[in-house]
């Protein structure tokens, strides 16, 4: 130890460094990233994202009584109601609210965190290295379901058919605005309920709340519509569908004001994430 | 001497309240290089103080700094300082090793010097056998001692440790206060919570007694001692002739109480000047008066200030 004084600061740099930071940012995401991955609680993610492929396999293999299933003009419209429906109001909204909630609820329950705060790290830092080991997770296993899900849609039955609509036809813009939606999704629940997990006890309040009012979107009016995740998601998609005869129909939001939105929310969520944690206490016996 | 701020901890008028209930209150302490002890009861605030102290807590009133570091500034304070918790619990999955080095990564090091900094750490608490190994497969006082090398594996100025000792078995317990022996020798400040007090005597250049909340006592544990003048200093010192000491030292003002021991080949006696006593006891060998066999101070350790100023009996706060 006769070598201790000051050692550590010599050799990292000037704490605010930024190339400090990035070095800590991508320990805490190759850290995190494992706990997501490979974790305990990551069980429940995996059923999630193949949630969706589970009718779309049993449906591959056995043909479904009605017409709609051999017309080849009515996949788009029927991926179009899956991927609304399950994909990204439940599959989505729920990996993102278990993956996010748990990036810092999850160590209060293992009375992990205080390894964190107790290194030589901005809790800043600490935030958005969480958030991008978060994000990744949630892209890589979502957009992978979004990815698989039309796949396994369109190939079983129409292969041919499908392959030269996904090259030569609307198929691959379709796909990748899906998955672009898919992205979009988590970056914004991403860090709606990295904050939620910040600042309550128990986010599944918060968490189904949300869910209620992203749910019932299509009966607002059209300026409440843009108090929600949904509507701008909604606005990206590919291609429209009915949301049936109650709905209040309100004109989608281009996109050119619909993603910078989306992203400035989420950089000002993230900023509240940031104070939030600048003064949080670690107290595992009232948490 | 005065001792400059960026080597001290300070607490200034410090509080922290949870809700109706009370941390600590109005707490005015510097705390200067060395080996301290923080103690006192379950509940007394210590671990509330060392929490405070590293940012794990915020104060309700008042402001800390640790060598002249705010505790809100992480990133700085945590270059300096190693913070050993009572929290007995780990990410999950992880061996020893990947234990500390993740953590030591998160301090921003390269993976050179993280490998050379867990294996000194490693070796300094005895666990390199068990490095590889899942820390949910180590025993309670591996875990201390895995926690403890995280602790001190990107090498810190100071130390604080909450309970240190707790789970250790009477040879690693030893071997334990070696190391933090050594680590006080090579320079490092050690600030340590204690409810052993035989250990904090042992180990303590300093105490800082706290009960509900409030600090009772702080300083040098004889200094602590010398100055409760409502509790003389008892000694017992074995002589060949005690009947004369005792006539001797009742001579004496400070001295208020002398009473010869059951078996007679000793002297009890009670003074509220300990310096004076022992310097007339001096006095009287080198005249010849007496023969000393041993001196003991029967009260002048932290156990005996422990129960004077808290009320209960030492050994276990």
């Amino acid at each position: 130890m006769s070598s201790a004084i000051n050692v550590v600061p010599e050799r990292t740099g000037e704490p605010s460094s930024w190339g400090l930071w990035l070095r800590q940012i991508g320990a805490i995401f190759r850290f995190d990233i494992q706990k997501n991955f490979l974790g305990r609680r990551s069980i429940l993610i995996y059923l999630l994202a193949l949630l969706p492929l589970f009718p779309l396999f049993v449906l591959a293999i056995f043909r479904p009584p009605g017409n709609e299933w051999r017309d080849f003009n009515r996949y788009p419209e029927i991926y179009a109601m899956l991927y609304n429906g399950l994909i990204l109001r439940t599959v989505v909204f729920f990996g993102c609210a278990w993956i996010f909630m748990n990036l810092f609820r999850g160590e209060i329950v293992d009375r992990s965190l205080h390894y964190y705060f107790l290194s030589a790290v901005r809790r800043e830092v600490l935030v958005v290295g969480k958030y991008f080991s978060g994000l990744v997770t949630s892209i890589v296993l979502f957009t992978g379901t979004t990815v698989a899900a039309m796949l396994l849609l369109y190939l079983p039955r129409f292969t041919s058919q499908s392959v030269r609509y996904l090259i030569e036809g609307h198929g691959l813009t379709q796909l990748l605005s899906y998955a672009g939606i898919t992205i979009l999704a988590c970056i914004g629940y991403g860090a709606f309920f990295l904050v939620v997990g910040l600042f309550i006890r128990n986010p599944i309040i918060p968490a189904l709340l949300l869910y209620g009012w992203e749910w019932l979107n299509f009966l607002l009016p059209p300026l409440l519509k843009k108090i929600s995740v949904i509507h701008y998601l909604n606005s990206l998609t590919p291609v429209l569908i009915s949301e049936g005869p109650f709905a209040v129909v309100a004109e989608p939001t281009p996109a050119w004001i619909a993603i910078p939105s989306m992203l400035g929310v989420t950089l000002l969520v993230l900023a509240l994430a940031a104070y939030r944690i600048r003064h949080m206490e670690v107290r595992y016996g009232s948490d | 001497m005065t001792i400059p701020s960026d080597q001290l901890i300070i607490f200034d008028n410090v509080s922290k309240f949870y809700g109706e209930i009370l941390g600590v209150n109005r707490v005015n302490l510097q705390i200067a290089p060395g080996i301290t002890s923080l103690v006192g009861p379950n509940g007394a605030g210590k671990s509330t103080l060392m929490n405070l102290m590293t940012g794990l807590l915020q104060p309700t009133r008042g402001s800390i700094t640790l060598l002249g570091i705010p505790t809100d500034q992480p990133e700085r304070l945590f270059r300096k300082v190693g913070y050993c918790t009572q929290f007995d619990s780990f990410p999950r999955g992880l061996t020893g090793r990947e234990f500390i080095n993740a953590y030591l990564r998160v301090h921003g090091l390269d993976n050179k010097r993280i490998n050379e900094l867990s294996q000194v750490a490693l070796e300094r608490v005895n666990l390199v056998d068990a490095a590889d190994r899942k820390v949910a497969a180590y025993s309670k006082g591996m875990r201390q001692r895995i926690r403890l090398a995280q602790a001190i594996a990107h090498e810190p100025v100071m130390l604080i440790l909450d309970e240190p000792l707790n789970g250790l078995d009477p040879m690693v317990r030893a071997e334990t206060i070696a190391l933090f022996r050594r680590l006080a020798a090579e320079g490092l400040h050690l600030i340590i919570s204690s409810h052993i007090l035989h250990e904090v005597d042992m180990m303590s250049d300093r105490v800082v007694l706290l009960n509900n909340g409030y600090i009772v006592a702080e300083g040098n544990i004889h200094g602590v001692r010398d100055e409760m003048e409502e509790h003389p200093m008892q000694i017992l010192i074995r002589c060949d002739q005690p009947a004369k000491l005792a006539a001797y030292v009742f001579a004496q003002d400070h001295v208020v109480e002398a009473r010869l021991h059951d078996d007679r080949g000793g002297l009890f006696v009670k003074t509220r000047d300990a310096d004076g006593f022992y310097l007339m006891l001096n006095r009287a060998v080198a005249a010849g008066e007496v023969n000393i066999e041993s001196i003991t101070p029967v009260d002048d350790d932290m156990s005996a200030v422990y129960q004077y100023l808290i009320g209960t009996s030492g050994g276990s706060a």
